[in-house]
């Protein structure tokens, strides 16, 4: 096999494994099978968090955080034990974000600082790339004290975030836009033509209804910000910041696969410079880095005197002019020392705010089955995919709401969606089991068995309309799904300012049975505010946020332990 | 200048002029477009009175599809309602993420035998759909209707913002209001509600369910919800009312969810007057017609009879 030959399988590699990517967060979507065997529990077809349970980083993140290996996230292993042998091949060959990084960095440009001279500069191993290893030491002592900070940076929930809440909902907004444009002209031919268009495409990428997400902006922000780094910086992230590049360059610090150089006969043409991804001085004159290179193989396959080979067991000599390579990862252990006590301080840091004393955002509601909080995020790795595949867009991710401890984890916002009773979606994408999935009878309950409750709703009277207005009004009484309701109406005369005796029936809770699912909140006429809404208290995963002395169905046993 | 640059200027600016003016155009019609797009649509898909077969009838049979068929021998056949060629558009009631046991949606075997019967009868196409409360997909899935109809040879269509049309309703209250397009771009309409108990109207049968032809914020419309059921029921007069009484949700309605609150009756029943079918229908919750509101209302605005007896009335049990 020559050479070129395994470039292009790399390059091969880098398109499916990326649309692999791309098209398990399509499929991380309520897509419902019309002849179902079991109409009773709708589970999703497909394992479509699987790509998330093969990153090494998440596995050792939740691990030291919650000390636990989550269902499939041990097929992390499948990257984490050839990388010990071969160095970081999952960089330049597997990683979804990598390749995307490599092709934004890689498309032409006319640009002259990517030119030439220039090119190779930025091509030379360079001091930042140091700091994403002390990112990771950062993040990684953070969890080993509770609090998973990981998944902001870990490229593929990073990715399948921004995919999953910022990407696809935009191309969705902009095409129904456009199409409402194209038909707003009415011409005919241009209707047609254009919902031909939108018909072609959304069965691909668009959900069955648009998803708004709130506070998208930061997650598409930093997409963006990276994406665009890029065509500064050749691969800046994966260069400087990524922290699972940085686990498996450390990794990677024994491998028996290397460069091996032949000083002789190399010209000294740079070709290798040019189009070298993990800025690892391949040419001869430079200490060459295992921990940075991506085995993009770009160096052997356009050295044209053969200089350059990748092989088993390389021979590393040390010449005067050519230096041996650096085998050890090159950060300073002072600043390793920084990191690390950096990581030890960040959760007495975050968890010194209010929200830790009595005072914890009440509208903090978490999606069914979730952990407790403090286990919640010690799991969470905000990848999105509950928000993603919730199909009634109940689920956003946070921006303050949890404090910054829980940025973007999932928040559910019953005013844009409730949560469906018989929906156990969001537990079945969870990759570190953060949301646990539950069975329909766990979720909704039954004679022996107590519901999964997420909150309880409270009326606002001075709002609702039976209550301050004397008109009727029973929708949330209606939509309760309780059974039976935990809404309930007496019927009472009320006044109008005229002195008008006028009946009406107003909605009152009971605690026993409401779930906190959100479903009054949402239908409640009144727009803006609703009348009736839900608060995270009462919620089955807290043993402290009980509103009553002794609530049916709160049995000990039912809530989960931090 | 030389003849080619003058003749490339003018053509530049013969163009720009021209998408000016084509702009200016386009955007100049859009008032008269919106305004066409209030389709002055109607509802009324009845069919004409026959006084050979009475006005009403009822079967019952633990054999639901055999109940519906007597009912509706009895009331002169399919062929008196779909004539060949017809659209025919069927509205159950598929509100609820429910299953057909919860009684919270129409059967679905009465549903698929109505499609059936549609098609024998020549009918072009036959589509069933509804304006779901849940998030439709699992509605049209979990109570069995979009299975059900679709194997009996239906289209069904789930409610997509598209297919929506503007429509004056000459209501009382409800004038202009988005209706989902086969509700009312069709030739004939079935509507095909289950009896349950509702706390606010007291019962929603077969007028309370032509909330579900539309969309907008209907969640408002408890406030007046009688005049509203009349307005639409004023608006909307079916070609045949077939009411399912299989399986009557008496308490918790109208989303249900507990069989303890479903009382087994085994009934169909067909009849071309609204307002007779609420009022038989109502007697399934211990109700009579003459004791709820909305009921009361429309047969006072003239939409049919509360006596149902009064037009014929068959019973097959």
């Amino acid at each position: 096999m020559t050479i070129a030959t395994v470039r292009n399988l790399r390059r091969i590699s880098q398109v499916v494994f990326f649309l692999t990517f791309f098209w398990l967060i399509l499929k991380t979507n309520f897509q419902v099978n019309f002849n179902p065997a079991n109409p009773d529990e709708i589970t999703l077809p497909l394992p479509v968090s699987i790509a998330l349970q093969f990153d090494p980083l998440t596995a050792l993140g939740t691990l030291l955080a919650n000390g636990t290996l989550f269902k499939g996230i041990l097929w992390s292993l499948v990257i984490l034990i050839p990388t010990i042998f071969i160095g970081r091949f999952f960089c330049g060959w597997v990683c979804p974000l990598g390749s995307l990084n490599h092709w934004i960095s890689e498309f032409p440009s006319e640009r002259a600082r990517r030119k030439g001279g220039r090119k190779i500069e930025s091509n030379r191993y360079k001091k930042y790339q140091r700091i994403k290893y002390y990112i990771f030491f950062f993040f990684i002592t953070a969890a080993l004290f509770g609090t998973l900070q990981i998944g902001l940076l870990d490229p593929l929930p990073f990715l399948a975030r921004s995919i999953g809440t910022v990407v696809l909902p935009t191309i969705h907004t902009a095409a129904s836009g456009i199409l409402g444009w194209v038909k707003s002209f009415g011409l005919g031919p241009l209707s047609t033509a254009a919902q031909f268009a939108y018909d072609l495409m959304a069965p691909l990428f668009l959900t069955f209804r648009q998803a708004h997400f709130h506070t998208i902006l930061t997650i598409g922000f930093l997409f963006v910000a990276v994406m665009i780094l890029n065509r500064i910086f050749t691969r800046f992230w994966c260069r400087g910041i990524c922290p699972l590049g940085a686990m498996l360059g450390i990794f990677s610090r024994y491998a028996i696969f290397g460069l091996q150089k032949n000083e002789p006969a190399c010209t000294h043409c740079n070709e290798c410079l040019l189009h070298c991804q993990g800025a690892d001085n391949p040419d001869i004159g430079a200490p060459w880095h295992q921990a940075e290179c991506h085995l993009c193989l770009n160096c052997q396959g356009l050295c044209p005197t053969s200089a350059l080979k990748f092989k088993f067991l390389p021979e590393h000599n040390l010449t005067r002019t050519n230096p041996a390579p650096v085998q050890k990862v090159d950060i300073s252990r002072r600043k390793v020392i920084a990191s690390l006590a950096g990581g030890v301080a960040l959760l007495p840091l975050l968890r010194s705010g209010d929200a830790f004393a009595v005072n914890a955002n009440s509208l903090l509601i978490r999606p069914p089955g979730s952990a407790a909080e403090e286990d919640f995020i010690a799991r969470c790795i905000r990848c999105g995919q509950c928000m993603r595949v919730c199909p009634n867009n109940a689920l956003h991710p946070t921006l303050m709401e949890a404090g910054l401890e829980g940025i973007w984890s999932p928040i559910l916002i019953a005013r844009i969606g409730y949560c469906e009773p018989t929906c156990t979606l969001c537990g079945q994408v969870c990759p570190t089991g953060a949301i646990v999935e539950l069975t329909l009878k766990q979720k909704v309950g039954g004679a022996d068995i107590t519901p999964n409750r997420i909150g309880t709703a409270f009326i606002d009277k001075g709002r609702c309309l039976p209550w301050a207005m004397a008109k009727p009004c029973i929708v949330c009484e209606e939509w309760c799904p309780t059974s039976p309701k935990a809404v309930y109406l007496r019927e009472e005369t009320v006044y109008d300012r005229r002195g008008n005796g006028i009946k009406v029936k107003q909605p009152h809770i009971d605690p026993d049975l409401c779930t906190g699912c959100g479903a009054c909140e949402f239908a409640c006429p009144v727009v803006d505010r609703a009348a009736i809404y839900i608060t995270s208290i009462g919620e089955s995963r807290s043993a402290e946020n009980q509103i009553l002395l002794q609530r049916k169905g709160i049995a000990q046993s039912n809530i989960r332990k931090g | 200048m030389e003849r080619r640059e003058f003749l490339k200027k003018t053509g530049q600016a013969l163009a720009l002029a021209a998408i000016t003016g084509g702009t200016g155009l386009l955007f100049n019609n859009r008032q008269k477009f919106t305004y066409d797009r209030l389709m002055a649509k109607t509802g009324d898909f009845a069919v004409p009175a026959d006084s050979a077969f009475p006005g009403m009838a009822l079967a019952k049979n633990n054999d639901h599809v055999a109940a519906l068929n007597a009912s509706l021998d009895a009331m002169g056949g399919i062929k008196r309602f779909i004539r060949p060629g017809d659209r025919v558009t069927i509205k159950p009631n598929i509100g609820w993420d429910r299953t057909p046991a919860q009684g919270a949606n129409t059967n679905p075997v009465l549903v698929a035998e109505m499609v059936r019967l549609c098609l024998v009868a020549g009918a072009a196409k036959v589509i069933v759909t509804d304006i779901s409360c849940n998030d439709p997909r699992r509605c049209f899935l979990r109570s069995g209707i979009k299975e059900a109809a679709e194997k009996a040879g239906a289209k069904v269509i789930l409610p997509d913002d598209d297919e929506f049309v503007k429509t004056d309703l000459k209501g009382e209250l409800l004038t202009v209001w988005p209706v989902l397009k086969p509700f009312v771009d069709t030739d004939r309409l079935i509507n095909m509600p289950i009896v349950k108990q509702h706390s606010l109207s007291s019962c929603t049968i077969g007028m309370k369910n032509l909330y579900g032809i539309l969309g907008g914020r209907r969640n408002q419309l408890h406030q007046q919800i009688d005049q509203s059921i009349v307005d639409l029921a004023a608006f909307c007069r079916p070609t045949l009312v077939v009411v399912d009484a299989t399986r009557v949700l008496t308490r918790g309605g109208p989303q249900g969810g507990s069989l303890d609150d479903v009382f087994v009756a085994d009934t169909v029943f067909c009849t071309t007057d609204q307002v007779a079918a609420d009022s038989r229908g109502a007697e399934f919750l211990g109700l009579t017609g003459d004791k709820v509101s909305h009921i009361i209302l429309a047969a006072k605005s003239g939409l049919g009879m509360i006596d149902y007896r009064a037009a014929g009335y068959k019973e097959i049990i």
